[in-house]
């Protein structure tokens, strides 16, 4: 068994790809603009991840912030548990999501971005509420904290499985008649569809090659992790780069980097560096915790377990089913994405995809990481872990922890569940494991 | 000395509430041979399900007397209680009589259970209500109207008889009558609140989810007659409180008993808030489908559930506060509660800008001690009596 140093790893350099350092620096440069952005001019509207609207943002110029971004990257400077005993002061409830109360914590604080810039004030509130009730909630109370009007656009829930066209209409007719206007309004520029389509081919072309990066996690070994790395893949095209021709590069250049890993047979890199041998194929439906995001890495990592897939490198989008933004129907199209996040499936269609992940990725268990703060997830994952384990035959295993809240993240406690459970799964296929780690 | 009738009415409705197996709606069933379709709160549209000849059903979860066996298997334990006592009643048997379930979008915990329900009771129906956020009749309104098309065509695959626009005028008039009944207790209440104490009150509108609209407005007319008759019942020396947070889970009926022993009058609340929802009486109209759609966009209460797209967060609470003469306010809301807890900071800010006093606790719908909330409660009422200015 591994031993746990997580002081060390904590203090420690953590070992970073080309394609990371290089996604540091467009985070730097996102920054930067937002912070200049009240002498510069530029506009900003803050919204959120799972059916951003980020390529419709940038055909009016507008710079998109985030503030589930914001808290995690609170939570992985250490400020988290200081933002939210700021809230918590402040009347906001222990019981409810812990991003909300790291943002409001945060913007009580002087709202300084992860960068150490301030942020500028938002000049649109866009509500783009998709599979979560909590965020409507949320902007409510940011609305009461800025003067910027917001826009509310409302994306049903895909209870039985599949979108309607009363759904699509629904959402395209809030994207023509209050979305965009809002835009026009708050910009004092027209619509431009034409920009639109060509925010929308260069998002396509981004999305092509974040999706083979995710699937070259069939390889053996797989050359990445799907899980705690996939949080940086996945990072430009669900925040702000999406429809820019830097997210086109980025996921070029980080799709040659995989191949070659592919190439030379090579696993994923972690913060410790390059991985040892690959001993557990492990598929992962929940949010990572974000305070001790490296420890809680280690732990798999020690054990040689890879991600070779998860469930909440979805939330920006189903690409790896298909979906592609596409500039011939720009509108329907958005409304699509928007339809489409993970979070926004039903739970039946959760536990399909999970099978279908175990399947095709060959994994020899799936883990599930219950996080407190995150109803629209954790609310059904106790049914999740026994359908897919009826229906699979992989045995699952069950951790809880919290988003930001450092209260809830007990290391002894998930490394003794995590060990167990991988000496569970070696027990279990002994032979298909050892398989694994000779490969 | 009590008015004639009103011990057995109380008798009734408690039964009613009590009864988990849910006999009445097994009678009415074998009664006329219809279906019935339970659902969650707090907003449902039972006009439509009516009009098509299907008993609407409201399940507010369980009771302190309801042993969790199967429930907690489902859920972890930082999510609220209503889910896996819901879950329970449907595994124990207790909900077979219902051909379905409607599942009204409120958040995401109720949202999540639909699935689980989809699959765990694959014979039935069961729908996810996709009630709009927004409220402009040409994109909310057309959506939602769309739903409830849908959810008529599954009702009548089901064996319902197809929706009419004469059946759903007539089962609009119908609810109309209801509301108006309620809103007349609430009335009789908030002028005279020693005659309607809120735990008599309570149990008729729980017992008015399972029994027909017919029926559920003879009970709510009679025990208004009733208690308002009731010389026996006399004035009292409480502090007048608006309870809110209550409107999904429910608190056992001994956590109201308690507030109102501890010496507050509630005069407005948000209990069992299907009743009242529809705020006004549902025009007729020759598109009654329309009209039942428009109802919800512009005359729905204001809700933690439902976006606030105008006006300030809390002003619909002030209002109200003011409306029926409180002295103070009571955030009562179920531990783990989402809505009603991302709320509660904006109303506290607003009622606080209005000098309003106020406290908070949280329960649980299987609570059985409450010292600490008695204390509290009472602590507040004599603040309020002794030193308020109100």
């Amino acid at each position: 068994m591994s031993r746990p140093d997580a002081a060390v790893a904590a203090a420690s350099e953590a070992s970073k790809d080309s394609s990371q350092v290089r996604q540091k620096e467009m985070i730097a440069r996102h920054f930067d603009r937002l912070a200049k952005s009240k002498e510069t001019g530029e506009k900003s509207a803050y919204t959120f991840v799972p059916g951003n609207l980020s390529e419709l943002l940038l055909s009016f110029d507008v710079l998109p912030v985030l503030p589930e971004i914001n808290a995690l990257q609170s939570a992985m400077r250490g400020r988290s548990a200081e933002y939210i005993s700021v809230a918590e002061k402040l009347g906001h409830s222990e019981d409810v999501c812990t991003y909300v109360k790291s943002d409001i914590g945060m913007l009580k604080s002087g709202n300084v971005g992860p960068t150490g810039q301030r942020l500028p004030d938002p000049d649109l509130l866009l509500l783009s509420y998709t599979g979560c009730f909590t965020f409507m909630k949320w902007f409510e109370l940011l609305q009461q904290e800025y003067s910027a009007p917001v826009s509310m656009l409302h994306v049903p829930y895909q209870a039985d499985g599949k979108i309607t066209d009363a759904m699509r209409t629904y959402v395209v007719d809030q994207l023509k008649r209050k979305v965009i206007p809002t835009l026009e309004q708050v910009t004092g520029r027209a619509y431009d569809e034409d920009r639109l389509k060509e925010c929308l081919a260069l998002s396509a072309k981004a999305e092509d090659d974040l999706v083979a990066v995710l699937k070259s996690a069939r390889n053996r070994p797989s050359p990445i992790d799907s899980y705690f790395g996939a949080v940086y893949y996945v990072g430009p095209i669900f925040s702000s780069f999406r429809g820019t021709q830097e997210a086109v590069d980025y996921y070029k250049a980080l799709r040659e980097e995989i191949d070659e890993r592919v190439a030379k047979k090579q696993g994923p890199v972690t913060p410790e560096g390059e991985m040892g041998a690959e001993r557990f194929r492990i598929v992962v439906e929940g949010p990572p915790n974000w305070t001790s995001f490296r420890q809680f890495w280690k732990m798999f990592s020690d054990e040689g377990a890879v991600c070779v897939a998860s469930t909440y490198a979805k939330v920006g989008g189903m690409y790896d089913l298909g979906f592609r933004h596409d500039p011939s129907r720009p509108l329907e199209s958005l409304a699509e994405y928007c339809l489409g996040c993970y979070t926004n499936l039903s739970l039946p269609t959760r536990i399909d995809l999970i099978v279908k992940y175990l399947q095709e990725y060959e994994a020899d268990g799936f883990l599930i990481n219950s996080v407190k703060s995150c109803n629209s997830f954790s609310a059904g994952q106790l049914h999740i872990l026994r359908e897919v384990e009826a229906r699979s035959g992989r045995p699952g295993g069950f951790i809880e922890s919290d988003l930001v809240d450092p209260r809830y993240f007990s290391a002894a406690n998930i490394k003794n569940r995590l060990e167990s459970y991988f000496q569970m799964l070696q027990q279990k296929s002994p032979s298909s494991v050892g398989l694994a780690a000779a490969r | 000395m009590s008015a004639p009738g009103l011990a057995e009415l109380l008798e009734r409705a408690e039964a009613l509430y009590l009864d988990y197996r849910l006999g009445a709606v097994k009678e009415w069933k074998q009664r006329t041979g219809g279906l019935a379709i339970g659902y969650m709160p707090i907003y449902a549209p039972r006009e439509l399900l009516h009009a098509q000849g299907v008993l609407p059903v409201g399940l507010m979860g369980g009771r302190d007397d309801l042993e969790i066996i199967k429930g907690d298997a489902y859920y972890q334990s930082y999510i609220c209680h209503i889910p896996r006592s819901t879950i329970e009643l449907g595994l124990n048997g207790s909900l077979d009589a219902l051909d379905g379930m409607l599942f009204p979008a409120i958040c995401d915990v109720i949202r999540n259970l639909s699935g689980i329900w989809q699959m765990q009771f694959p014979d039935k129906l069961s729908h996810y209500l996709d009630l709009p956020q927004d409220f402009d009749p040409e994109m909310g309104g057309k959506f939602y109207r769309q739903d409830l098309e849908h959810l008529s065509e599954l009702l009548v695959q089901r064996g319902a008889r197809p929706l009419t626009a004469e059946a759903l005028a007539h089962s609009i008039e119908l609810y109309n009558a209801e509301r108006r009944e309620v809103q007349a207790l609430y009335e009789l209440r908030r002028l005279q609140p020693w005659k309607v104490p809120t735990h008599e009150l309570y149990l008729v509108l729980r017992a008015a989810l399972v029994l027909p609209v017919e029926e559920s407005t003879a009970m709510f007319r009679q025990y208004h007659e009733a208690v308002a008759a009731d010389q026996a019942r006399k004035p009292v020396d409480q502090a007048r409180v608006v309870l809110t947070g209550s409107f999904c889970e429910q608190p056992p009926l001994g956590l109201i008993k308690t507030l109102e022993r501890a010496g507050c009058s509630i005069v407005d609340d948000d209990f069992v808030q299907v009743h009242r929802f529809i705020r006004s009486d549902i025009p007729a109209s020759d598109d009654p489908l329309g009209a039942l759609v428009n109802a919800f966009l512009t005359d729905g209460m204001a809700s933690p559930t439902r976006y606030v797209d105008r006006g300030r967060k809390g002003d619909e609470l002030v209002q109200r506060t003011k409306a029926c003469g409180a002295e103070g306010l009571l955030f009562c809301a179920p531990s783990f509660c989402d809505p009603a807890l991302l709320d509660q900071p904006m109303l506290v800010r607003a009622v606080e800008a209005e000098g309003v006093p106020w406290t908070a606790f949280k329960y649980s719908e299987n609570s059985g001690q409450f010292q600490v909330i008695r204390e509290q409660a009472g602590t507040f009422a004599d603040s309020i009596k002794l030193w308020s200015n109100a």
